[in-house]
């Protein structure tokens, strides 16, 4: 049962790969909007909280079907990334990142935002009266205490990315070696006669990355708060 | 010498003062409500007045006709809280390191041996602040005020979360702040017992206003 073949191996790593890319690109960005979400009032702050949480309760079709039109080869931005800087997402495995970034982009600002929430700013202003400017307060305040819920957000948003399934297919197709990721792989195993067998592998190693990101985040958000209590 | 000439409107609240100080400790003294915080925020920069001067040493801190207002981090005043807000996810070591980080002072060991015997936290430097009494931890943030080396130093209630016990045990060490730091201080407390221990000049505010101000001879018995 477990000799497990080189096309399958490949979509595991692809899926690895995607998700490293995808969790690593996007944590910056999600740590600046759930900065700005956690701290800022700003005209259109509801509009901007909506459309971080569209992806998950959007239908992931509709997802891909928007990334295609905006991120595809004639699509506005893609024509132009593709033009300018040669960058193509269209049925390559950097969309397949780009999409389960947008897919998991939620589960991973919503822990860095409660863990910012959670700080007590008066130990930014103790820094600041310490002679700390305020980037030197983000960057040795801030950031440490929020770090557990940073890499809670981390590891959620990697689970979630190395399983994506509609959003990916959508946009990217299920190009063996290029965009096929673990749930692509299952879903063409499991409509192919002899197939069950690579599937249930394939679904067998889902779930172990998968409960082994959700005990790592639990974690995670257990030393979070240890570290908010200074012990 | 600190001078404080401002205005501030805070809802319903306004705080209008105005002092100038020679003293090596400078008493705020006035019941909660007074204007006690809102004051030493200003002078700390973490509020600004909506009017007026503040200047240390002859130096401009706020001065509103000019919209000059120096930033928390460029002030180089200490502030001791009353909850002493120690940094949790660094051990005590690092919290007494952090003003020299952040100000990127030269370590000066003699200074920071004195005042680690002079506070007596010696022993505590690889504690984390979790791990600390409520006295404990307000010795630490004196020695971490101090250690950014200030040219002001503003304790805000520092003994208020302790109690009489641990009262009579931290005072001693403020005491000898006093008269071995050689920085000067101002020192807020509605307690007029601690400032005729320590302060040698009295602000006493109401409602927003200065009602007295003197020796420690204007404190109420």
């Amino acid at each position: 049962m477990f000799d497990i073949s080189t096309p399958e191996w490949m979509a595991v790593l692809l899926s690895l790969k995607v998700g490293v890319v995808a969790t690593v690109v996007a944590t910056p960005i999600a740590i600046a909007l759930a900065w700005a979400l956690a701290r800022y009032e700003f005209w259109g702050k509801s509009i901007v909280d909506a459309a971080v949480h569209l992806p998950l309760v959007l239908p992931p079709v509709v997802t891909g079907y928007l990334l295609l039109l905006t991120f595809g080869k004639r699509g506005l931005v893609g024509g132009w990334l593709d033009d300018h800087l040669g960058i193509v997402f269209a049925f390559r495995w950097t969309g397949a990142a780009l999409a389960c970034g947008v897919m998991s982009f939620p589960l991973l600002v919503r822990p860095i935002r409660l863990s910012i929430e959670a700080i007590d700013r008066r130990l930014e202003q103790a820094a600041s009266t310490l002679g700390a400017s305020p980037w030197k307060v983000f960057a040795t305040v801030t950031l440490p205490l929020a770090l557990p819920g940073i890499l809670a957000g981390m590891v959620l948003g990697f689970a979630k990315a190395i399983g994506e399934f509609g959003a990916t297919i959508t946009f990217v197709s299920n190009i063996p070696g290029e965009t096929q990721t673990i749930s692509s792989a299952i879903y063409s195993l499991i409509q192919t006669p002899d197939g069950d067998a690579a599937g249930m592998r394939l679904v067998i190693i889902s779930i172990a990355m998968s409960m082994a990101a959700l005990i790592a985040s639990e974690v995670f958000t257990r030393r979070a708060t240890r570290r908010l209590h200074g012990i | 010498m600190l001078r404080v000439e401002v205005s501030k409107q805070l809802g319903q609240f306004s705080v209008d003062v105005a002092f100038a100080s020679e003293g090596r400790v400078t008493g705020l003294f006035g019941p909660s409500g007074s204007g006690k915080t809102s004051l030493v925020s200003m002078i700390a920069g973490l509020m600004t007045p909506d009017r007026g001067v503040i200047s240390v040493d002859g130096e401009a801190l706020d001065d509103t006709t000019r919209r000059f207002h120096v930033p928390v981090h460029r002030r180089r005043i200490g502030y001791v809280f009353q909850d002493a807000r120690l940094f949790p996810h660094l051990d005590v070591r690092r919290n007494l390191d952090y003003g020299r980080w952040m100000n990127r002072l030269t370590r000066d060991v003699a200074q920071e041996k004195r005042l680690s015997e002079m506070l007596n936290i010696g022993h505590l430097l690889d504690r984390r602040p979790g791990q600390l009494s409520g006295g404990e931890r307000q010795r630490v943030a004196l020695g971490r005020a101090l250690l950014a080396q200030p040219r002001l130093l503003l304790l805000d209630e520092p003994l208020g979360s302790l109690d009489e016990d641990r009262k009579a045990e931290i005072l001693p060490y403020l005491m000898r702040l006093r008269d071995e730091a050689g920085v000067p201080m101002v020192y807020v407390s509605h307690d007029p017992d601690e400032l005729r221990q320590l302060a040698s000049h009295i602000v006493m505010l109401k409602r927003g206003r200065v009602a007295a101000f003197g020796g420690p001879e204007v404190l109420p018995a």
